[in-house]
């Protein structure tokens, strides 16, 4: 980091400070420190730039010579790497907003504490490294795992903050003293318990098949068989919300295909279509084939998707939120899998929904069904 | 007691989370209104104006906290925003306040990780109602 500023005792201060401080971050192993260089004005400033670009540049702009917006400018015209942190008087705060506005990264009034500096040098350290780690995942075609970390991250912290917001105020004796005041908390912590578990499932099924490790056993199977054991599989979630569960035919189907990936399929389009339903409503499953397909039709009278939504809907965390839906609990993977899966046997999904009315998903594997397996089975 | 009559919008799309923080709001002395999402919240908005008000980050949107703070500042200038988010930091790069122009919007006056302690809460919300 350099340090540009014509108060040596600033300079000293700011060296001080940091020289001990370290940032860390979750993603990295070791903690960020600070190397510090100084220069008094900006035209030293500019040749240590030129020599020895460094990764953050704490810039006061009154300097003796030119100022430190002129700095900033030299280093977005030349080196747009570089983060600039300004360092105005408060009495300044305009200066400040062009800064920022013509590419400083953020800016600290002066006078600052210790405090102060550390948290914004903190802020600048985190960006430059995320920054640094996004430019070479992109590299590395692995941006798309890093976003999926994220909202992961964010997908596994939310249960614990609520379980962990429930045993506090459990802990505190916070609406009772005796256990059963607590029964509501409870009954919620394990919900939320469960729920996670169920993510972790999903998220095993979709490595699993992302990895492609997994081996598939390819033979010939009867979807219409799977498509029944699915059916019982949720048929006590269907009684308890009152949901009719239908097979419409009952001639086998056979099909050339993995008898786990084909369960995962099912089993997740008809929980689906039994969640996202209505009280006294109905599901269907139809398995047959075309001409051209093996098809397998999942129809339902729930709540449906709106257009908006029906893009988003295949995207892993995509969970449709409105209030229907809203006490339906899923870990926003289920389609996904449904999506990854289909792609290994060059195979399509297709939905069609109307709000209020119903949604319908049907599988289509394409004729003859034993070339596929071809990539990655 | 001087906090008793000022009011605290918490939106959030856990319903925990959401649970839990009117619980310690209410019980610090705040009248509490709720949203559990960002649309929900914009239809209180019309209707009301809080004295303060606490964002989650990611609901139907991944940046909804940032849209609500924008469009209340935009209205209520006035008002203290909080946003809590469950990534903090780490989600720097999917909402990229790294770009010019989204840094140059979006405005809240405090960030908050999600699991601070209520008492913590009471002391960052005090300072901001200047109570």
């Amino acid at each position: 980091m350099l340090v540009v500023d014509d108060e040596p005792g600033i300079r000293s201060g700011v060296e001080r400070i940091l020289r001990n401080f370290t940032v860390s971050y979750p993603f990295l192993e070791d903690e960020i420190g600070f190397n510090i260089v100084e220069a008094e004005t900006g035209e030293a400033a500019i040749e240590i730039i030129q020599k020895q670009p460094p990764a953050i540049v704490l810039l006061d702009n009154k300097l003796p010579g030119i100022q430190g917006i002129e700095v900033l400018e030299y280093i977005n015209a030349n080196q747009p790497n570089i983060l600039v942190m300004m360092i105005t008087s408060y009495a300044s705060l305009e200066l400040a907003v062009k800064a920022t506005n013509i590419g400083a990264y953020d800016f600290v009034p002066k006078p600052f504490t210790p405090q102060e500096l550390k948290a914004s040098m903190e802020n600048i350290a985190k960006h430059f490294f995320l920054r640094q780690m996004t430019r070479k995942l992109h590299k590395e075609g692995k941006q798309v795992r890093f976003q999926f970390l994220t909202v992961l991250s964010h997908e596994l912290k939310s249960p614990l903050n609520a379980i962990e917001g429930y045993l506090r105020m459990m802990q505190e004796k916070q609406t009772g003293d005796k256990i059963d005041d607590y029964a509501e908390p409870i009954e919620r912590s394990l919900s939320r318990i469960q729920a996670m578990r169920n993510l972790i499932m999903d998220l095993l099924d979709l490595t699993h098949i992302e990895s492609g490790k997994r081996r598939r056993d390819l033979r010939e199977i009867d979807l219409v068989l799977v498509a029944k054991s699915a059916l019982d599989t949720m048929t006590p979630m269907a009684v308890q919300r009152d949901i009719t569960l239908e097979l419409v035919n009952d001639e086998p189907q056979p099909i050339f295909a993995d008898s786990d990936d084909m369960e995962i399929l099912l089993n997740n389009l008809i929980s689906n279509a039994v969640k996202y339903n209505v009280k006294g409503g109905w599901v269907k499953c139809e398995a047959g084939h075309t001409e051209s397909h093996i098809y397998c039709k999942v129809s339902d009278s729930g709540i449906g998707i709106n257009e908006e939504d029906l893009s988003k809907l295949f995207q892993e965390f995509t969970r449709i939120k409105n209030p229907q839906s809203k006490n339906v609990s899923g870990s926003g993977l289920g389609l996904s899998i449904v999506k990854k899966i289909m792609e290994l046997y060059s195979a399509e999904v297709k939905v069609e929904s109307k709000p209020g009315e119903g949604s319908t998903f049907t599988l289509l594997f394409p004729l003859p069904n034993s070339i596929i397996a071809n990539e990655g089975i | 007691m001087p906090t008793a009559k000022k009011t605290i919008l918490i939106v959030d799309d856990d319903i925990d989370y959401l649970y839990q923080l009117r619980f310690h709001v209410e019980k610090m002395g705040f009248e509490v209104v709720t949203a559990e999402s960002q649309r929900e919240a914009e239809q209180l908005l019309s209707t009301m104006k809080p004295d303060l008000a606490i964002l989650d980050l990611m609901m139907e949107n991944e940046d909804s906290g940032f849209i609500l703070s924008y469009k209340i500042k935009r209205k209520y200038p006035e008002i203290p925003i909080i946003i809590a988010t469950a990534v903090a930091a780490e989600t720097g790069m999917s909402f990229g306040i790294s770009s010019e122009q989204e840094r140059k919007w979006i405005k809240a006056d405090l960030y908050l990780e999600k699991g601070i302690r209520p008492d913590q809460l009471h002391r960052e919300i005090i300072k901001l109602l200047k109570l």
